[in-house]
């Protein structure tokens, strides 16, 4: 079977965000865009199911402007075969337009058995592009898996959830949203990364149509009061009990 | 608008609603109220859910519906999702609210591309003018902005971060209905096969109204003890930093920040925590923010309302002993 991964470009988690003075959205002037984060968990697994014959290709596609072609590269070099671009330069489109998008790219190709998301994008973190995506293709879908094995025709996740972690049998084909745990990635060799720029990338488009959902602002979140330090060491303590019962009233 | 019709999907935990979901529920009466007229239609889904959805009737539902298959045994998102779905079909709702738990998270993209319509999810606040048509905010880029947005599909579907709006009781006339759902178990493309639950009756992480949290500072996973005792006196749920779930001291599921869970309790109280910004994207919508740290240069500091310089193994003790002193007095 083939395995498809789907990577998104976002800021690194310690990039310094500036809203655009028009409020229409980030300023990106110097923002290295990076894999997100737990879309390298589901390359990783990818990889890892080709290396253990699982998995015949693995194929990453990304949705976003031209320079997302950096971060799908960034995949090959992790040991995908080939990346498509599904280019888009809207700025902001929401979930399920991307996840249509994604099942456009995915409907083009054959044999896919296995589908694998980030559980989250760390910029807008919607966590549902991954099972918007498995309900457009009619496809099944377990969220925040940490642990798969693939069987015939069936895989066996262990998923992370509230209070609680299950055991899910999952028929495939089927899209798994990756969780932090599931593995550790690898970093790409130079070898690799060079071997990388060989490999086939292919561009398509998808017509969106009327934007489903607009952003009417983008603000800076909302100034705090500066806190007071209320003292030292546990003399301050009193002092802090009696702020937080009669000033915060929150005891 | 009198056509104005929002669904609420209302989660059941240990056979109780989810706190967040009453939230939704009061949301929603919210809404209707400002288009002047409307429904509040009240969701429960599971076998059992029927025994206890008159609670629900409180916080002033038009109607209440359940579905409640004997093979639905705990959550299945596949099976929670297309239940919902096909209730939303038949009652075309103008807005779907569920609240914004990890269950929560799981089932409303499923029921929003089932209906063909896209999702806001996690938002912190809701507008919705005089049609029922709401605008909502939801924090982008780990906090560091917030985005309004309007969604143009109808219906509306909306997940809302759990203590972002008070919860409301209610006069409603609900009658419980039950309907059936159109599939079977053996109709699923997945099954849980075992559920491990973690023994504890405390709020989960992000609904708790009041979160203790340790991180490297506390020195090693023994020290976590100090704090759960604080968390004992105040009914408090402990939580922890990145670095102190990497070092194995606390499980995953217990994490705060931008890759792990996103909070907003009235109370959230850190120790011996450093403050970098992806810790904050997980707190900073707290209400009130505690910090003791023995750096006064601790960026935690800038995001507190209230912070102590100390060695927290001192403070800690000393709170935890005025704390009681409090209850004791009333
Ligand atoms: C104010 C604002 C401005 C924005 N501006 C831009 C912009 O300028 N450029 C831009 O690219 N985006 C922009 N976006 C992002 C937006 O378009 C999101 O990518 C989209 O809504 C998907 O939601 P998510 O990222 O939260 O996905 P989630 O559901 O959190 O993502 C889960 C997983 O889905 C997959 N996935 C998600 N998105 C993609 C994708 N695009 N391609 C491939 N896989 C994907 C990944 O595996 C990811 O781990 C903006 C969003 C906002 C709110
Ligand atoms: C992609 C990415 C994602 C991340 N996601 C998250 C996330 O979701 N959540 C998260 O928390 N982090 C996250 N991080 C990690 C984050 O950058 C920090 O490394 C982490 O939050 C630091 O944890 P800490 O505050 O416990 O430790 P430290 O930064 O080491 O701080 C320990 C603090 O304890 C204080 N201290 C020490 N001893 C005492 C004492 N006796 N009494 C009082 N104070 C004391 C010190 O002064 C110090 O300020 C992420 C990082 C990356 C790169």
């Amino acid at each position: 079977m083939k395995v498809v991964v789907c990577c998104k470009r976002v800021p690194p988690t310690d990039a310094r965000i500036k809203v655009a003075s028009d409020g229409s959205g980030i300023d990106e002037e110097g923002v290295q865009f990076v894999l997100n984060p737990y879309d390298e968990f589901a390359v990783e697994e990818a990889v890892k199911l080709k290396e253990a014959g699982k998995a015949e290709e693995v194929i990453v596609v990304g949705v976003g402007p031209a320079d997302t072609a950096a971060v799908l590269k960034n995949a090959l070099a992790m040991g995908a075969d080939r990346a498509v671009l599904v280019k888009d330069d809207a700025g902001y489109r929401d979930p399920l337009s991307i996840a249509r998008a994604l099942a456009d790219a995915i409907g083009a190709e054959e044999g896919v058995g296995l589908v694998l998301c980030g559980r989250q994008s760390v910029d807008q973190q919607s966590l549902a592009v991954g099972p918007m995506l498995a309900t457009i293709a009619g496809m099944g879908c377990v969220m925040d898996v940490v642990k798969v094995e693939v069987g015939d025709g069936t895989a066996s996740v262990h998923r992370e959830a509230e209070g609680r972690s299950e055991d899910i049998e999952v028929k495939l084909p089927a899209v798994l949203t990756a969780q932090r745990g599931l593995n550790e990635p690898r970093y790409a060799k130079l070898k690799e990364i060079l071997k990388a720029k060989k490999k086939p990338f292919a561009e398509r488009e998808f017509d969106f149509g009327e934007p489903r959902a607009t952003i009417e602002k983008l603000s800076p979140p909302p100034e705090r009061q500066a806190g007071k330090i209320v003292g030292d060491g546990p003399g301050a303590v009193p002092e802090l009990v009696k702020l937080l019962r009669d000033e915060a009233k929150v005891l | 608008m009198a056509d104005t019709k929002v669904l609420v999907f209302c989660e059941v935990q240990r056979g109780r609603f989810k706190k967040g979901s009453l939230e939704a529920l009061s949301e929603a009466k919210r809404i209707v109220g400002k288009a002047g007229g409307g429904s509040v239609v009240a969701v429960a889904v599971g076998n059992g859910v029927g025994d206890i959805a008159g609670e629900l009737k409180a916080y002033g539902p038009d109607r209440v519906i359940v579905c409640a298959p004997d093979w639905l045994e705990g959550y299945n998102g596949e099976a929670h999702g297309r239940i919902v779905a096909e209730i939303a079909k038949s009652e075309a709702p103008t807005a779907i609210l569920v609240t914004a738990t990890l269950d929560g998270k799981d089932l409303a993209p499923r029921v929003a591309a089932a209906l063909g319509v896209t999702i806001a999810t996690d938002c912190t606040a809701i507008d919705s003018d005089g049609d029922g048509r709401l605008s909502v905010v939801r924090p982008v880029y780990a906090g560091k902005a917030y985005a309004t947005i309007k969604i143009a599909d109808t219906p509306q579907v909306v997940s809302l971060r759990p203590n972002s709006v008070p919860v409301a009781e209610a006069e409603g006339a609900a009658a419980v209905e039950t309907v059936e759902p159109s599939f079977g178990a053996g109709d699923l493309r997945y099954t849980v096969k075992a559920v491990n639950a973690a023994k504890t009756e405390k709020a989960d992480l992000t609904e708790a109204d009041r979160v203790v949290s340790g991180g490297r500072g506390l020195k090693g996973p023994e020290h976590f003890s100090i704090l759960e005792e604080l968390a004992e006196t105040i009914g408090a749920t402990v939580g922890a930093s990145r670095a102190v779930v990497d070092a194995g001291w606390r499980p995953h599921a217990d994490q705060i920040g931008q890759t792990g869970k996103t909070i907003a309790p009235t109370l959230y109280l850190g120790f011996g925590i450093s403050g970098a910004i992806q810790h904050l994207a997980g707190m900073s919508t707290s209400k009130c923010i505690v910090a003791v740290n023995k750096d006064p240069e601790a960026p935690i500091f800038k995001a507190a309302d209230y912070g102590i310089v100390g060695d927290l193994f001192e403070v800690v003790p000393a709170l935890t002993e005025e704390l009681k002193k409090l209850q004791a007095d009333g």
